[in-house]
């Protein structure tokens, strides 16, 4: 069992890479390429589960890579949180990977992009995510997060258009800015500790002064914070997420900003449990649900509007974060697993939303409930799960988290649940907004031709146009989508499940013995 | 071991140098306050490794004499991936550079537009500028042909949904030809010079 354990912990870094190799030498058979990406994604998914599977059933487990003793070497470690992301994680790209073949056999082939290069970038990008979730090493997470940023650059300016660019810059300054911050405090972190594996570190920083174990945690929590687009720290989101392509911008905002919310959770747990930055944390979560819910319902842009919700929720997970309870880190832990599966499935179904309709702006769309009535469906149902009404995940996520609020007590965690309840309110007139205009009420006439000609620049023509309207979505994004609404309604079905999962890693991290067990073995090496 | 001030210096006026082009608008600079950053945070890893000066491995045998090799590896890791990310940098600027010839960050249209807006529901339409069969009781779900319509002819726009409905009836050669323009544009142009008046109430309105 335990070899097993070992065997299989390195795939899900490893797997994505030697696929991303071969979809590059495949590269001009472009349906070899598409089967080599969704054979390799549903091999490193079965691995992921087969390691929740064990990892709750056993707890955390490290691996040696390349058989190194443990100072010395990079440790990979499982436990019941990382375990948990992976799943998720994957289930995710996968799913957004069938979209985007969809989207690509229907648009013709490469149409978007000069080269094959989707899919290798894709592949580099899940083994980023993976290598960030199992890194037991701090230089390593900093490696993994490198992966899959350079990945995530080169998907966001994916074909070079002007808008794309423009998006692409910025988003690539800040995270930078952010990547270098994060290299600075494994430089200060090294130079205080002389180490930067993280079982080790959970020891050392224990014995530094609480000034500099300060400056430390909180150079950790800014480099985190850009990542996680956590308010003062996320105007760059909503810049530059809303023009990549609509699979593109799914993945990114389901995934990206929840290894930032990972990364914080560890430093919070693992390297720093004093909650010395408690409070801090604590007025950040509030200004990021509640600012960010204000650029959302100030929005008419779907994706605009799906991106400003994305930054106000991360303050929902940075809120259970803050608390510092195991109530607190399960409800988040729960939260991020429902909200990397909802704001995909709404990125999704906003994507067909422009194929159908022409546009995501809502001053233009209309009459979709009457001509896509499943479409309807697909956009509603996750809508109403984001807004958090009962009986979806949102609901349990949401009561989850205020219910630990409550119990913490105090002025600050009170505030807070206001602040929850507040957003969640107006999350729901942001996603009623939409659907009221884009899919409610009937079409106008005078925007139809500029719609078209805002959705394929190129193929302004008559002809193409009228091909356009009789076009029915792809069998294959619908699909997608609603695989994605069924996932969402299934994290509501078990939430219970997940729950009790989210609540035993909970547990784990503030215990925090099982991670340092699993690297050190018996004896703690200092 | 005696610590040294020049590294620290150089340190701080890298990292000083560097956040000051980084905040230019100009793409060129922002590069270059990016390598001079990359650079600052290298000597920063560099300078944790313990005193300057000395072998990173050898003498094997007395660790006193030996400088710490880690951070050396930790700064090969960095330089190698500042490297390959500002090729990327430079390529996106050069792209900039072909696309609007200008390598200064643009505004964000969309952001200024939404800032810029006065009130925030100006986007509802006035009923008075919608098609007449689409002036129905409500909601999309129930419009039903309007008195305007001669014809009385079932206005639904087609559906064209996987496995659900109709894909299509396009036969718009009526008078009702505004409420399937969406599904014909010729018919669309030819539409909406009819439909003059409405047009002029709109253009106003923005």
């Amino acid at each position: 069992m335990d070899d097993l354990i070992r065997v299989l912990t390195p795939l899900p870094v490893l797997l994505p890479l030697l696929g991303a190799a071969g979809a590059l030498l495949v590269g001009r058979h472009p349906r070899l390429q598409r089967t080599l990406s969704i054979v390799v994604l549903t091999g490193v998914l079965a691995v992921s589960i087969s390691l929740l599977v064990l990892a709750d059933d056993q707890g955390a487990t490290s691996v040696s890579v390349g058989g190194w003793p443990v100072p010395l070497g990079i440790v990979l470690v499982v436990d019941r949180l990382s375990a948990l992301m992976l799943v998720v994680a994957n289930t995710v790209t996968l799913g957004v990977l069938v979209f985007a073949v969809g989207q690509g056999v229907a648009d013709g082939e490469e149409t978007d992009t000069p080269l094959s290069i989707f899919h290798p970038t894709y592949l580099i990008l899940v083994a980023g995510v993976s290598n960030a979730f199992l890194a037991g090493d701090l230089f390593n997470l900093y490696v993994g997060f490198e992966v899959l940023l350079a990945a995530s650059y080169v998907l966001l300016t994916l074909g070079g258009t002007a808008g794309r660019i423009r998006a692409g810059i910025t988003y690539v300054v800040v995270s930078l800015m952010s990547s270098l911050v994060f290299l600075a405090a494994i430089g200060l972190v090294y130079a205080a500790t002389g180490t930067v594996n993280m079982a080790q570190l959970a020891v050392r920083l224990g014995e530094l002064p609480a000034g500099t174990q300060l400056l430390l945690q909180s150079m950790l929590l800014v480099a985190f914070g850009i990542k996680a687009a956590v308010f003062p720290l996320s105007a760059w989101l909503p810049d530059s997420y809303p023009t990549a392509p609509a699979p593109v911008t799914a993945v990114f905002a389901g995934l990206l900003t929840k290894v930032g919310v990972y990364a914080i959770i560890r430093t919070n747990t693992l390297l720093f449990p004093s909650g010395a930055l408690d409070d801090v944390l604590l007025w950040a979560a509030l200004a990021t649900m509640v600012i960010g819910i204000l650029g959302a319902v100030a929005q008419t842009d779907v994706k605009r509007m799906l991106s400003f919700t994305l930054v106000s929720h991360i303050g929902y997970m940075v809120f259970g974060v803050a608390l510092g309870t195991t109530a607190g880190f399960a409800g988040a832990i729960f939260y991020v697993v429902h909200h990397i599966a909802i704001q995909t499935t709404l990125f999704l179904a906003t994507g067909l939303v422009e194929r159908r309709g022409g546009t995501t702006n809502t001053e233009k769309l209309g009459g979709l409930a009457k001509a896509s009535p499943l479409l309807a469906i697909l956009f509603f149902v996750p809508a109403m799960n984001l807004a958090g009404i009962p009986p979806l995940s949102g609901f349990i996520g949401k009561l989850g988290l205020i219910e630990a609020g409550v119990a913490m007590g105090g002025v600050g965690p009170y505030v807070l649940v206001g602040g929850a309840v507040v957003t969640s309110l107006l999350t729901l007139v942001a996603t009623a907004r939409v659907w009221g205009r884009a899919f409610w009420r009937p079409r106008s006439v005078d925007t139809a031709e500029e719609d078209v000609a805002a959705v394929r620049p190129a193929a302004g023509t008559a002809t193409t146009t009228a091909q356009l309207q009789e076009t029915r979505l792809p069998r294959t994004m619908v699909a997608a989508t609603a695989g994605f609404v069924a996932v969402t309604l299934a994290i509501t079905v078990f939430g219970g499940v997940l729950y009790g999962v989210a609540d035993r890693a909970a547990v784990d991290l503030l215990d925090r013995t099982p991670y340092l067990e699993s690297v050190f073995g018996d004896q703690v090496i200092r | 071991m005696t610590p040294t001030v020049v590294l620290p210096i150089i340190i701080a006026g890298l990292y000083a140098a560097g956040v000051y082009l980084l905040l230019d608008r100009s793409l060129t600079r922002v590069l270059l306050g990016f390598l001079l950053l990359g650079n600052a945070t290298n000597v920063l890893l560099l300078s944790a490794g313990g005193v300057a000066g000395l072998a990173p491995i050898l003498p094997v045998d007395d660790e006193s004499a030996i400088n710490d090799p880690l951070p050396q590896a930790l700064v090969l890791t960095a330089i190698v991936i500042t490297f390959g990310i500002s090729a990327f940098v430079l390529a996106m600027i050069y792209r900039s550079w072909r696309l609007v010839r200008d390598e200064v960050v643009q505004d964000d249209a969309e952001d200024l537009r939404v800032a810029t807006r006065e009130e925030i529901d100006a986007d509802e339409r006035d009923p008075e500028e919608m098609d007449p069969a689409d002036r129905g009781p409500g909601d999309g779900f129930t419009v039903e042909a309007g008195p305007h319509h001669p014809d009385g002819r079932d206005t639904d726009t087609p559906s064209d949904d996987v496995g659900l409905g109709l894909a299509g009836a396009v036969e718009a050669e009526n008078e009702s030809a505004e409420a399937r323009a969406v599904a014909d544009p010729g018919q669309l142009r030819a539409g909406s010079q009819r439909d003059e008046p409405a047009h002029h109430r709109r253009e106003e309105e923005h």
